[in-house]
């Protein structure tokens, strides 16, 4: 079972289920593909983390062979290079590496090298199995970092795996929840949080994938915007999280609250037990 | 000698646009010949890089000055390669700017943003 935990911004508590729903789910993977900046691993503390790069193929120009016809500059979607006085030059961080402009290129002027973009970590946290993909500062897009994470492992071997996606509804998210069985959407009771809420309520929908939302921050009597927004849609809400100052402090400092709390341990256990059995129904109505 | 603007609207009574890659059109002006041209920015719908293709169209025009209120710092990097020099206006009118800059009134832009790149981040595209 691949279940991936998303929303559509930031900071509404993606991080804080992921890892408490793994902490609690004994023999578990977690991946991390917030890879612009992944935090998963600054809670499961992995050991024994084996390190690799991610690397792609960025456009090199040969002056002496290139006649200056402009099919490339032309060709690229991403305006990613510029003919300026005689010479091509290739904007390497706005590249996305599709390799049309050397593959186009009439003179064969265009070379593809290998350029390192960030890495991937894998280690392991008590029974929990952690790999972590990290995009180094100004590189344009995390996607390539995010399928070296998803192919690093036979993801269809493992009996639970969960996916940290980066916030938001866009391509790095779309890579995420791409072959995950189950999406579970993380909420904040704010107008904001609705809006945002909705986005990646229509991106899992796009994505024909069964999903649930998990209420975060609630606050005991108050109206919760995203609850409201989720009875309106028939959205299943799986489970409510309190804005708790003990929470807070346990996340502050860097501990897994199902670690260290017997409360916490309790709550995502049964959090987890409803996530799945929401998850395996849907498999069984989907397949 | 040409000088351009991004500007908003087709006509010699147009304001800057705020933006340089993504400006609706550009505003070429011969200073020699005081004739005048409009052209569509292509770059405008870009997926990215914007600042560089529009920055591009300049070159081709074989602009020589940009009136700007503000520029990319890769849309800069093509534009002083090409030896364009960049100057930052100062009011909205396009005309007024033209006359600014050709009493030397206008000073060099040199605060280069780090760019709006547009590349997926948090509720974007």
């Amino acid at each position: 079972m691949k279940i991936a935990v998303l929303s559509g911004k930031g900071g509404t508590g993606k991080t804080l289920v992921a890892v408490n729903l793994a902490a609690v789910a004994g023999q578990a993977l977690y991946l991390d593909c917030d890879v612009e900046e992944p935090n998963g691993h600054l809670f499961f503390k992995p050991t024994d983390v084996k390190v690799k790069d991610t690397v792609i193929k960025i456009p090199s120009v040969d002056d002496g062979l290139c006649t200056g016809c402009r099919i490339c500059v032309d060709f690229c979607q991403f305006n990613a290079l510029a003919y300026i006085i005689d010479h091509l030059q290739i904007f390497d961080q706005i590249c996305h590496s599709c390799g049309g402009c050397a593959l186009l290129c009439p003179e064969k002027a265009i070379v593809e090298k290998n350029k390192i973009i960030g890495h991937i970590e894998a280690g392991i946290s008590g029974k929990v199995s952690v790999r972590s993909g990290f995009l180094n500062t100004g590189e344009a897009s995390g996607v390539p970092i995010i399928r070296d994470l998803l192919d690093s492992v036979d993801l269809d071997q493992q009996k639970l795996v969960f996916i940290d996606c980066p916030p938001g509804s866009a391509c790095i998210v779309m890579e995420s929840i791409r072959d995950v069985d189950y999406c579970l959407l993380v909420a904040e009771p704010t107008i904001f949080g609705v809006h945002n809420l909705n986005l990646v309520y229509n991106l899992v929908k796009l994505f024909n994938k069964p999903f649930g939302v998990i209420l975060n921050k609630c606050l005991a009597g108050e109206e919760n915007p995203a609850e409201k927004f989720c009875l309106e849609k028939k959205i299943p809400i799986l489970g409510r999280i309190a804005f708790d100052a003990e929470l807070g402090t346990i996340n502050s400092d860097a501990d897994i609250a199902a670690r260290v709390s017997k409360k916490y341990q309790e709550q995502f256990t049964s959090l987890l037990t409803k996530v799945l059995m929401e998850a395996e129904n849907e498999a069984v109505i989907s397949s | 000698m040409k000088i351009a603007l991004p500007v908003d609207e087709k006509n010699i009574d147009t304001t800057v646009c705020p933006s340089f890659g993504r400006a609706p059109y550009f505003l070429i002006y011969d200073t020699e010949s005081n004739d005048y041209l409009f052209y569509d920015n292509q770059a405008a719908s870009s997926q990215g890089g914007a600042g560089i293709k529009a920055a591009q169209s300049l070159l081709d025009n074989q602009v020589s000055f940009l009136l700007t209120p503000r520029c990319g710092e890769n849309a800069a990097q093509v534009l002083n390669t090409g030896g364009v020099k960049l100057y930052k206006t100062i009011s909205e009118s396009a005309m007024e700017n033209i006359n600014a800059f050709n009493d030397g009134k206008l000073l060099l832009l040199n605060e280069i943003h780090p760019g709006f790149h547009r590349r997926g981040g948090a509720g974007s595209i």
